[in-house]
């Protein structure tokens, strides 16, 4: 993979390890200006490490390595200038107010006051805080400081953003308007880099990476690669899901089903044939069931599919 | 509701902070074995309902039962016969496997003669045969949960809560765990699951959604998601993205517009009549609309358009 | 070096300080608090020590003599006994220190021309006191007794001309032998240790624990601003808390001050600038809080109180502990104090202290700087 001029980030063969573990596995991918780009996987998959890595805070072992310009392997201090990097966990100071909180990093990054207080007052207003700017950090809400935390990451109009799991723990409502403000962000030009355990947010992302133990398994945008997985999801709905389950847990064509709340999740190798065959093994067996269809593949089926049943990964790309 | 079925009754259960109301009437029956979800946003009244069902607080007033027993009235009783776990905080991560085992007996008051028995369960369920001695911190995320669940049930409650209990874990661990407690739910066991992760609430017979105190929808996840949408959901795909969002966002017949990944997501009352309109706004306003189609909305579509009010433009966010 | 990202480190900091009680009482009431307790608290005079009496003779004599012991302001007599066991009695419940027995034949053997002996039951629990309190009863009784020599002379016709040595004794720099003067100088030196050590070992730990690091070293930042950013907030508190004491010193306790005012800023900035570097240093090699604080009351506090000099002799120590002291900045701090305040050494006559100080501020701010990276593993 050669460098694409206008990458925003560009990591080539990312490797690091730790006492027994090696938590990034020669990661390579790029993310352009204007993309938001999610690094996917469960935990212990290498997301908070190679975030940090990228962010100038830990020095990889192997690997090249550069955010908006800046080579961050040998000059991290250099690529600082012009990014932004949200931890996992909340990185701000509890005892002071929003407002210190904000004019604390915007004069790290030097940041002129005028600017400062224009950039604060949009953004606050924004993200719907403005009558809490003298309120101590640590009484916010989780959602809230989630919130304080991409706005002082962003006074300073960072050219990338480095966001570690913002939204873990966050209700769907509140995540949904943190995803809209990410979206405006990147209409801007910002390159965004984020990262999640919660695979059905990677629906959200222009492109995506899934992690799995340091590994890269594959990248490319969540259409490409439910288009690629050459497989079709049904779901099955019934009032006996056991009893559904018992009855086509041993047919042909099954490459994994799952028991849900309310039926079936059933990944085969040809939805049209296996339907009509599933519909008649349950009729046969008098289960009760109100429709099988065919549903657009999650990325969870992708993962199981490409990680197995634990034994190897196999990698598409 | 026929109270021998049900393992968890609530009749308008209230709980009030001061001039807060909280949790305002809540009425639900969870059968033996089933396994009930319970979502809300932060702040919803979610956490203090589950604190009262757990014996924790004491209701303002309406009555509860859990596993048979007043949770008002004898909540020593209910706490006794409740397992939780919550997947982050339960363990110690410093002690041993079987260390922890044995705390958590020792805590759930496991009888002397049950106690061997019910640590092998632990460790067979929990695929930890041999692995008694490393510490529990050293573990992978999806043995730790079954672990946590384990030392949850080791004395064999009736009524387990399980807070997020999968976040963070690979799917495959996920999937397995999942497998245990429908397994147990099959043995009578009755699950009350929280959690924001909607693949989460996927997995449960039974939803019920909770916003400012009250229960705004209650059903199977087919049915919620068939029924309590308020409106159908269109997905576009459309160049340039940015522009046609703020452009939907004022059409008519336009519930709401939002960016989705690479496309757009737009709540309509009707789809079918939606479609063609939206396709002709588009091209007025220089946008070329690649794809229209109708798709099913998720358990989080329709969480977000029970839980957001959109009275006159002003949006409350939770 | 950027000076607005250093004040909004500095200015950060003082916020924090300001907001947290736990900080603010120990930097503005302990150094109070430890001077008064050390001025009034500690003293190493014994004055007014409670004894009992024991006359068995009731003459004139042991009367004369007993007198003497109450005129002593070494010794409270506080109750004249009849019997033994009212005075072990005494001795074993602390009420008496020590108890004086004078025979029953005391008059009638000086009469015969001596000798006689007087008995002291001393309470040796503390045998400090009790070598003092020996001492102390040796010279009252040493007193008479060259007193009853004296007259008898003058009474037989000598002139009272007998080739007497006497010591006079004049006490330099500490007249009134005021332990309170010897000791509330080197209370400075604690009370640095507290706010420079202490308080700063915890600033960069808290840090890492929080959570707030990992984003503070992602900003262009540098280590230098934030250590100088994190340290000019307690520099400026040690500096204030000197003042403070001082003039607590020297107005209240009356501990006078002979020396110049400037030199004292600029040891106490010199010992200012290596409690704070040791406290920076341990911050950043701590891996938590609470492990911070006690290396830092570890390596700084304890030593100070102990081995500077601030409370116990240097020159009474095993050799091998005076040895040790030669490598503690306190010891040459606490050295200026007291040549600041009770003798009033020129400036240029301090080197012997000043210089190993400075030495240590640069070393010790240069490890410190060299400590700090911004870095996770």
């Amino acid at each position: 993979m050669t460098e694409q001029p206008q990458s925003a980030i560009f990591a080539e063969a990312l490797t690091k390890s730790f006492p027994g573990i090696r938590a990034v596995d020669r990661l390579s991918f790029d993310v352009s200006a204007g993309e938001i780009f999610g690094l996917v996987g469960p935990d212990g998959a290498g997301k908070t490490t190679t975030l940090r890595m990228l962010a100038g805070i830990m020095p990889p072992d192997q690997g090249k390595a550069t955010v908006a310009g800046f080579d961050v392997v040998h000059d991290p201090e250099g690529a600082k200038h012009h990014l932004s990097y949200m931890p996992q966990r909340f990185g701000l100071y509890e005892d002071l107010t929003v407002d210190e909180n904000i004019r604390f990093y915007a004069d790290l990054f030097g940041v002129k006051r005028a600017e400062r207080e224009d950039r604060a007052t949009q953004l606050l207003q924004a993200a719907g805080m403005s009558e809490f700017r003298k309120r101590l950090a640590g009484k916010l809400s989780g959602g809230m400081k989630q919130k304080l935390g991409l706005v002082c990451a962003l006074t300073h109009r960072p050219k990338v953003i480095l966001l570690d799991e913002p939204t873990t723990g966050v209700d769907p409502v509140s995540r949904r308007d943190f995803w809209r403000i990410l979206y405006e962000l990147a209409s801007e030009g910002v390159a965004i880099l984020t990262s999640t355990a919660y695979l059905d947010e990677a629906e959200r992302c222009h492109r995506v990476a899934l992690l799995h133990q340091g590994k890269l398994l594959f990248c490319d945008t969540p259409a490409n690669l439910k288009a690629k997985l050459g497989k079709g999801v049904l779901s099955v709905t019934s009032s006996d899901p056991r009893g559904s389950r018992d009855q086509l847990e041993h047919a042909d064509g099954i490459s994994s089903l799952v028991l849900t709340g309310d039926g079936l999740h059933v990944v085969v190798d040809d939805a049209a044939r296996r339907i009509p065959e599933f519909e008649a093994r349950l009729k046969d067996a008098h289960i009760p069931f109100g429709a099988i269809q065919q549903v657009t593949p999650t990325i969870e089926d992708l993962f199981i599919d490409a990680v197995g049943s634990g034994s190897g990964a196999s990698l598409h790309v | 509701m026929p109270e021998d079925n049900n393992s968890v009754v609530i009749e308008n259960l209230v709980k009030q902070f001061g001039d807060f109301v909280a949790v305002d009437r809540i009425s639900l029956g969870i059968r033996k074995g089933e396994v009930f979800g319970f979502l809300g946003p932060n702040g919803a009244g979610k956490s203090t309902t589950i604190r009262m069902l757990c014996g924790l607080l004491t209701p303002t007033s309406g009555r509860a039962r859990v596993a048979g027993y007043d949770v008002g009235r004898e909540p020593e009783s209910v706490r006794q016969n409740i397992g939780y776990m919550s997947q982050k905080f339960s363990l110690y991560n410093d002690l041993k496997v079987i260390e922890n085992i044995r705390l958590f007996a020792g805590l759930y008051s496991v009888p002397s003669n049950q106690l061997q028995a019910r640590i092998e369960w632990v460790l067979e369920m929990a695929n930890l045969k041999g692995q008694e001695n490393l510490i529990t911190g050293t573990l992978p995320g999806g043995w730790k949960q079954r672990l946590a669940l384990g030392c949850a049930v080791l004395h064999k409650p009736p009524v387990i809560f399980l807070d997020e209990p999968t976040s963070g874990v690979d799917p495959i661990s996920r999937r397995q765990f999942w497998d245990l407690i429908q397994h147990m739910a099959e043995e009578g066991v009755t699950v009350f699951v929280t959690t924001h992760y909607m693949e989460e609430a996927e997995y449960c017979n039974r939803l019920a959604l909770i916003f400012r105190g009250k229960i705004v929808a209650l059903g199977t996840p087919s049915e919620l998601k068939r029924d309590s949408m308020k409106g159908e959901l269109l997905l576009i795909e459309c160049e340039p993205l940015g522009n046609a969002v703020e452009v939907l966002q004022s059409a008519p017949d336009v519930i709401d517009a939002a960016v989705f990944g690479n496309a757009l997501h737009l709540v309509v009352r009707d789809a079918a009549a939606a479609i063609p309109q939206v396709k002709k706004y588009l091209s007025d306003h220089s946008i070329t609309v690649g794809h229209i189609e109708k798709i099913r909305p998720s358990l989080e579509d329709v969480f977000v358009s029970l839980t957001t009010e959109r009275d006159s433009g002003k949006e409350r966010k939770a | 070096m950027s000076f607005t990202r250093f004040l909004a480190v500095a200015r950060k900091e003082v916020v924090q300080i300001l907001r947290d009680t736990r900080s603010l009482i120990i930097v503005v009431i302990m150094p109070v608090v430890l001077v008064l307790l050390f001025g009034y608290g500690v003293s190493l005079d014994l004055k007014g020590l409670p004894i009992f009496v024991y006359d068995r003779d009731g003459s004139q004599q042991s009367q004369d003599l007993l007198k003497r012991f109450q005129a002593s302001a070494y010794f409270d007599v506080v109750r004249v006994v009849n019997d033994y066991p009212a005075l072990t009695r005494a001795l074993d419940d602390g009420h008496a220190r020590m108890g004086i027995v004078v025979p029953w034949d005391f008059s009638e053997r000086l009469h015969d021309g001596g000798p006689v002996q007087v008995q002291a039951l001393v309470d040796g629990t503390d045998d400090n006191t009790a070598n003092i309190l020996i001492g102390y009863a040796q010279s009252v009784v040493q007193g008479y007794s060259s007193d009853l020599q004296l007259d008898w002379l003058r009474n037989h016709g000598q002139p009272a001309q007998p080739a007497s040595v006497s010591v006079e004794t004049r006490t330099w720099y500490n007249e009134d032998l005021e332990s309170s003067a010897f000791i509330v100088p080197g209370v400075l030196a604690l009370v640095m240790s507290v706010i420079g050590a202490f308080l700063t070992s915890l600033t960069i730990a808290r840090e890492w624990e929080r959570g707030t690091m990992e984003q503070l070293i992602s900003t262009p930042v540098t280590s230098l601003e934030i250590m100088l950013g994190k340290l000019a907030p307690y520099f400026a508190i040690g500096m204030f808390d000197v003042i403070v004491c001082a003039l607590i010193a020297i107005y209240w306790f009356q501990v006078p001050f002979r020396g110049s005012f400037l030199t004292l800023l600029i040891s106490s900035a010199l010992f200012l600038v290596v409690v704070l570097a040791l406290g920076f240093f341990i911050s950043v090699i701590a891996g938590s809080q609470l492990a911070a604080s006690q290396i830092a009351l570890l390596i700084t506090f304890l030593p100070a109180f102990l081995l500077s000099g601030f409370l116990f002799s240097i020159e009474q120590m095993p050799v091998v502990l005076q040895w040790i002291t030669r490598i503690l900045p306190a010891r040459y701090y606490v050295s200026v104090l007291k040549k600041i305040f009770l003798k009033g050494t020129p400036t240029a006559l301090l080197y012997t202290d000043l210089v190993p100080l400075t030495v240590f501020a640069l070393v010790l701010a240069v490890l410190a700087t060299r400590a700090f990276h911004k870095r996770l593993a």
